[in-house]
């Protein structure tokens, strides 16, 4: 196990590729059996269902909505509906608040992260190392993230709102309510986000942790790395790709983040925390215009998409170079 | 194997239809029911008023009602995205006055038949009918109406309250104790009712036409207004996240010596005090109400219309037995179970003469006059966009103080009005 796990580190900036081709392509060129190929026609036949289920509540209305998105059509205007190309996605991409969503949605997808990323790590770091109670530990550290989202942000939108008379604004002698300024809802926003999630990094990297063998840690104890040296040289190269999957999956959350801003911006009222999720709500359901708000979707749909390509390179790269070393 | 996977598919649907079709609840004879949706009403007035309706149908038709959430933003959601899906599972339908012309407009509810409208609008007051009527055709039966008054501490303030704005955010600010003039500034419909009203007291409109916004003197009156009040001491800290019921809170506890709101306030207030609750008790003691508070000295209020009105779905099944179902509704019996339970303000001038109705609202009279003088909001199927627009302008309301208030409005009033751009 450790020298896997050693050789993996060194052989990583080495061309992977050689080492990798010539095994991937092998299964391919078997010649198929007859048995063979009446197991493959059962397995397509198995997953037909799953697949069939996937297109309908998926692919399906995301091609729907691309096709709202290219029309002019609004809920209160039936007969009004006509094709119009791209000048939705021209009155968006124009407008300032579409900007203004988008910047309040990327600040607060990055310093979530990065709080709930470095929290995380602290967080599985106790999980881990805990002698005694770890069961108990791990349970407690769970909570928040079994909370359903509306309702812990309910529990901070009544404690930190002044207007509902929560105890925040109370107990730090406040004059003006926390969710009525910038400052307040954004600082709130953020509390919420990172005490409910943070757990659900924390429960990744543990398993990033998990990877990591003791021996390794005692070599390098051997060889006189400090504490801190052993964490940066050891540790975090060795969890990269758990870090990377904690890092994706929570910035693609982040980035659609919804109910926790939907509830402290009381319904979307307190704009100036609005993301773009909130605002595509409120044009499809809010304003009926199904045309416009099926643009900004789409909108937020590629912004995601965005995402996760450039997760996926990095992690790509990484897990082949770990898995070539492996072999 | 795949026979097998086929047969389980098979049975598998064939239970779904089952199911389907075991839900149809009109198939056998018997009163028709005829599907009610509407916010709840705290006091249970609408189960009761639904329950009386079917019981005097002589077994014609029976009305489940089906609870909406108690916020109007929600509701209409919830209905809009049944009615553009044509679902044929509502028959009537509890509407905002100001949902009116979005709904007619898009042809998600029936006009009333000649003989039920001149039946159903008989004695009523004329404010709340021009809420349920688009292009001179009735679409709703006012089922309850409301007006806001301006409500005052009469310990608090020393002598009379002033009579215009201005004049009350001035008296307000020189307030030692409760200095404060509450009224709802969230961004959301509370902020385009206060703006609307101050339009129409000062005399304008804000729409022109049904597509056509209007800038002359009462609008800029009214954005200056709003901008006053926000800028000033008397603002309540909370201002720009307020709806009434936060307003209704903060005088209830004594922080403010004038309020505009709704007449809800009144038996809220009430029953705090019956609950023990002393600042309460204090409070309604030193009760005063006026009416809306004007914009010009020489000129009356003309203040905002709010309420219910009873629409009939298009898609419903059984129409005939729903408009009577809606008649009945909004029927003088109905609107005192209305009042009784719920303390929402009748559309039916001769109820405000009861004796009942000055004991559950002392400040009858005023209701009444205001409901006869008011303002009500623009008609125009792009209502929502309209009122959005207003809105998100003019919250937070010290927005309205900004010197580019005016030329922000008129950008977004247009794009509202040709229901395009990001508001």
């Amino acid at each position: 196990m450790s020298v896997q796990a050693s050789a993996g580190v060194p052989v990583a900036g080495r061309g992977t590729d050689g080492e990798t081709e010539p095994a991937r392509k092998q299964p391919g060129k078997k010649v198929m059996t007859e048995r063979g190929r009446a197991e493959r026609k059962l397995g397509l036949m198995l997953v037909a269902p799953a697949a069939i289920v996937m297109l309908a509540v998926t692919a399906y209305p995301i091609l729907y909505a691309v096709y709202l998105s290219l029309q002019r059509s609004d809920l209160r205007f039936p007969d009004d509906t006509e094709f119009v190309g791209l000048s939705n996605y021209v009155s968006i991409l124009g407008s300032s608040r579409w900007w203004t969503d988008l910047w309040h949605t990327v600040a607060l997808t990055g310093i979530t992260v990065v709080i709930e990323l470095v929290l995380g790590m602290l967080l599985a770091l106790v999980m881990h190392r805990a002698l005694f109670g770890r069961g108990l530990v791990r349970t407690t550290a769970l909570i928040p993230y079994g909370i359903v989202t509306v309702v812990a942000a309910f529990a901070w939108r009544l404690a930190f709102s002044g207007a509902e008379g929560g105890f925040v604004p109370v107990a730090l002698g406040l004059d003006d309510d926390p969710l009525n300024s910038t400052t307040g809802i954004w600082i709130t926003a953020i509390l919420a986000e990172v005490w409910k999630t943070t757990p659900f990094m924390a429960l990744l990297l543990l398993a990033g942790l998990a990877l990591v063998s003791d021996e390794l840690h005692e070599a390098a104890k051997v060889d006189g790395a400090t504490g801190w040296q052993r964490f940066w040289k050891i540790t975090i190269p060795l969890m990269k790709p758990a870090i990377l999957v904690a890092l994706l999956f929570r910035t693609l959350d982040a980035f659609r983040i919804f109910d926790t801003v939907f509830i402290l911006s009381n319904s979307g009222v307190n704009r100036s925390v609005e993301t773009v999720s909130v605002l595509s709500y409120n044009t499809l359901l809010t304003r009926l215009n199904l045309g416009l708000g099926s643009a900004l979707s789409v909108l937020v749909f590629i912004c995601v998409g965005i995402i996760a390509a450039v997760f996926i390179r990095l992690l790509g790269k990484d897990t082949i170079a770990s898995g070539t070393g492996g072999k | 194997m795949l026979r097998v996977i086929a047969g389980s598919l098979t049975a598998a649907l064939a239970a779904l239809a089952l199911s389907a079709c075991g839900s149809d609840e009109n198939s056998g004879a018997g009163p028709v029911t005829i599907n009610m949706w509407a916010g709840t009403q705290p006091g249970g007035s609408f189960q009761q008023a639904a329950k009386d309706c079917s019981d005097a149908s002589n077994g014609a038709f029976r009305i489940q009602f089906n609870a909406l959430a108690n916020n109007p933003d929600a509701q209409r959601q919830a209905l809009v995205r049944r009615l553009a899906a044509k679902d044929d599972s509502i028959d009537i339908v509890g509407m905002d006055v100001v949902w009116t012309s979005e709904f007619a407009e898009a042809g998600w509810i029936e006009a009333f038949p000649e003989e039920i409208a001149s039946r159903v609008t008989e004695g009523m007051l004329e404010g709340p009918v021009q809420t349920a009527t688009y292009e001179d055709r009735l679409y709703g039966a006012p089922g309850n109406s409301n007006t806001q008054l301006l409500w005052y501490r009469k310990d608090l303030v020393d002598g009379d309250p002033a009579r215009t704005w201005s004049g009350l955010i001035k008296q307000a600010s020189e307030l030692e104790e409760g200095g404060r003039l509450e009224i709802a500034g969230a961004a959301a419909e509370n902020t385009t009712v206060w703006f609307n009203a101050l339009v129409e007291s000062g005399g304008g409109s804000i729409l022109k036409g049904p597509r056509e916004p209007n800038f002359d003197e009462p609008v800029q009156e009214a954005v200056r207004i709003i901008g006053e009040l926000a800028t000033s001491r008397a603002a309540d800290p909370s201002l720009a996240q307020q709806k009434e019921d936060q307003n209704r809170l903060a005088f209830q506890s004594g922080q403010a010596a004038f309020m505009v709101n709704w007449p809800f306030v009144y038996p809220s207030i009430k029953g705090a005090a019956e609950d023990g609750d002393a600042t309460a008790k204090k409070v309604l003691d030193n009760l005063g109400w006026l009416p809306y508070p004007q914009v010009t000295e020489d000129r009356e209020a003309k203040g905002p219309i709010g309420g219910f009105n009873w629409g009939v779905s298009s898609y419903s099944k059984n129409p005939d037995e729903a408009f009577d179902a809606a008649a009945c509704l909004a029927s003088e019996k109905s609107q005192k179970t209305y009042l009784e339970l719920d303390g929402v303000a009748p559309t039916i001038s001769s109820i405000y003469e009861d004796e009942a109705t000055k004991e559950i609202y002392p400040f009858a009279s005023l209701i009444r006059e205001g409901l006869e003088k008011g303002g009500p909001r623009p008609a125009t199927p792009a209502y929502s966009d309209v009122s959005l627009a207003i809105y998100s302008t003019l919250s937070p309301p010290v927005n309205a103080s900004k010197p580019n208030a005016i030329e922000e409005l008129r950008k977004n009033l247009d794009k509202a009005l040709s229901a395009d751009g990001v508001l």
